[in-house]
């Protein structure tokens, strides 16, 4: 069903979403106590790293229908 | 001699027991074997008798012999006396029976000629061997009385002899007993009490005695020549007289012999005669009987070849008639049979049109039942579930229309899928789309280059800002300010209300971007189900005009 598609890439983009923000909060957190002496620049940073990625997946995801992807052409 | 007279007899008998049985043949063959056998008998008993007065004589010959040979005994002369008597009646006796049988055998002799005058030639050899028999009988006879005479003659000579030495007996008897008286007749015996006188007297007597012998003796042998001439001459008369007697005899036997002789030469000749006779009319008739069998065998092959000729003209007129008579049965036959053959025809074509037009309607029933099946299987959609795979109701139409290429196209037109998976109702589509919208309002700013999540969430904005109307009347031609989604939405909403899915699946079709990609399974969903229903409806159209085709009406 091509209704239900968007409905399994929001899913996905959430669940995505929330993993990498969640383990970028996490690395942070982590490198932040770890290396970084508690400061709270990496846990922002590790967020934002994912939910940046988080955010250039989800997009990819979305618009993958209209990216043309490279075909091998095969010569006759 | 007997003997042969009693198998002559047996040949007689033989002869008329075996010979034909005629009335005068048989009577004349009882009289002679009568006759012949009363002869025989007579015949018979004259030998016999014969026999026994030669031996008689000779007998008493001898008898007499011996009596003068030896002494005078009164025994001797009995016996000799006895001998005579014997001698006596068996020759009386001889006579009775040669006369008896003389007699027979003329009686014998006069049935042989009456039998002889009858000239039956069955009896001859009968008569032949009778006269034979007769003959013997008579020649035996003979015989016979010739050796008695014989014997008589020499009796008689024995007889004279001992007659002549009796009378010189009783002479010198006489002379001694005048001599000597006293002596008497038997003086042999007594020569011791003679006296010396008597004996020379009886000496003197015996000189006298011996010289009167002498002197006869000589005047004997003077006139023995002519004594002895005269016994020749008489002998010779005697002889001749016999000799004649004999030869006259003789020559009787022999004439009778030769006659029959001749007779049975005759006999046999005839005999011999009548066997080539019997053979040449064998012959003839052999000749006569083989003749007429040819003769006999040329009239049966003429008249064969008449009754066939005439047979075969009758059989070749009847085998015409019979012909005919069949041709025209055949022909009546075949008339009738080809009336029946031509108004079976028409009967069976009328019904086999019949069937055909039945047979069509039937088809043409069939495929209608089988698409009101088909349609009745579309209407199996439940709310979400899609209907039976309408494979099998496809299948039956496509079985029912075998002849039509029309359904048949039809039927193959109906899409794979509707036939494996089936096909939505519309209720579920409108129910579907009602879903759809939502989502199709909310992606509607989305396409190709407008796809990032910021155009996603300004989407989402609009949708959640943007207010149309539920349901829209679409317009006769659309201007490309219905080229909106939301306007477009409305439209297909207002028409899938209405229960024109066509129409609805027209203007959603004109969505494009994301819109599109989310309603395109929607899309496809009703294209199946219109072409399904569009291929149904135009089976159930051509069914029932093919079945209003093919009903009659009553």
């Amino acid at each position: 069903m091509s209704e239900k598609e968007l409905g399994k890439k929001w899913d996905r983009c959430l669940a995505d979403s929330a993993i990498k923000l969640g383990t970028g909060l996490g690395l942070g957190i982590v490198f932040s106590v770890l290396f970084f002496k508690r400061h709270t620049w990496p846990i922002s940073f590790g967020s934002g790293v994912g939910l940046g990625m988080a955010y250039a997946n989800c997009q990819n995801d979305l618009r993958s229908h209209y990216l043309q992807h490279r075909r091998q052409s095969v010569f006759i | 001699m007997g003997k042969s007279i009693e198998q002559k007899l047996t040949f007689i008998h033989r002869c008329t027991a075996s010979g034909a049985i005629w009335g005068s043949v048989s009577s004349v063959s009882a009289s002679l074997e009568e006759s012949l056998t009363s002869s025989a008998k007579a015949t018979l008993q004259a030998i016999g008798a014969q026999e026994a007065a030669l031996q008689a004589i000779t007998r008493h010959t001898l008898k007499l012999k011996e009596a003068m040979e030896a002494e005078e005994k009164s025994a001797q002369w009995k016996d000799l006396e006895a001998a005579l008597a014997d001698r006596t009646g068996a020759v009386n006796d001889a006579e009775t029976a040669l006369s008896k049988a003389n007699e027979a055998l003329d009686s014998l002799k006069s049935v042989i000629d009456k039998s002889k005058g009858l000239k039956v030639s069955a009896v001859r050899p009968l008569v032949l061997a009778a006269e034979e028999n007769l003959h013997n009988m008579v020649v035996d006879l003979d015989k016979v009385v010739t050796k008695v005479h014989s014997a008589e003659s020499e009796a008689k000579i024995v007889s004279q002899y001992s007659e002549l030495v009796n009378e010189a007996k009783q002479q010198f008897q006489r002379e001694v007993s005048s001599l000597t008286p006293e002596i008497q007749a038997n003086w042999k015996g007594l020569t011791g009490k003679l006296s010396s006188d008597d004996l020379n007297a009886l000496i003197a007597h015996a000189h006298r005695r011996i010289d009167q012998l002498n002197r006869e003796l000589a005047e004997q042998r003077v006139r023995e020549q002519i004594h002895i001439d005269a016994a020749l001459e008489q002998q010779k008369l005697e002889d001749q007289k016999a000799l004649e007697k004999a030869v006259s005899t003789a020559l009787q036997h022999i004439k009778e012999e030769a006659r029959l002789e001749q007779e049975r030469k005759l006999s046999e000749l005839r005999e011999v005669m009548e066997a080539e006779m019997r053979t040449q009319l064998r012959r003839q008739a052999a000749a006569h009987t083989d003749h007429v069998r040819d003769v006999l065998k040329v009239q049966e092959q003429e008249l064969r070849v008449d009754a066939e000729q005439v047979l075969s003209s009758k059989m070749l007129e009847q085998e015409t008639r019979y012909r005919q008579l069949s041709q025209e049965q055949l022909d009546n036959f075949t008339l009738d049979m080809n009336t029946a053959y031509a108004r079976l025809k028409g009967m069976e074509e009328a019904i086999d049109s019949h069937v055909v037009a039945e047979e069509e309607a039937r088809k043409a029933h069939q495929l209608w039942l089988s698409v009101e099946a088909l349609n009745y299987t579309l209407k199996t959609a439940n709310a979400d579930i899609p209907t039976v795979p309408l494979e099998g109701a496809a299948q039956a139409v496509r079985d029912s229309c075998h002849d039509s290429d029309f359904a048949l196209a039809l039927s193959s037109a109906l899409p794979e899928e509707s036939l494996h998976r089936g096909v939505y109702s519309e209720a579920s589509l409108r129910a579907r789309f009602n879903s759809l919208r939502s989502l199709a309002r909310r992606v509607a700013l989305i396409d190709e280059s407008h796809n990032s999540l910021y155009q996603y969430f300004l989407s989402y904005l609009q949708a959640a800002l943007l207010f149309e109307e539920k349901q829209e009347a679409p317009p006769a031609q659309l201007c490309s300010e219905d080229l909106d989604p939301f306007k477009l939405l409305s439209y297909a909403s207002y028409c899938l209300e209405h229960g024109d899915l066509e129409l609805a699946a027209k203007l959603v079709n004109q969505l494009r971007g994301e819109a599109r990609r989310v309603v395109e399974d929607w899309l496809t969903e009703a294209r199946l189900t219109l072409e399904t229903r569009q291929v149904v409806s135009l089976l159930s159209a051509y069914a029932n005009a093919v079945g209003l085709g093919t009903t009659q009406a009553p």
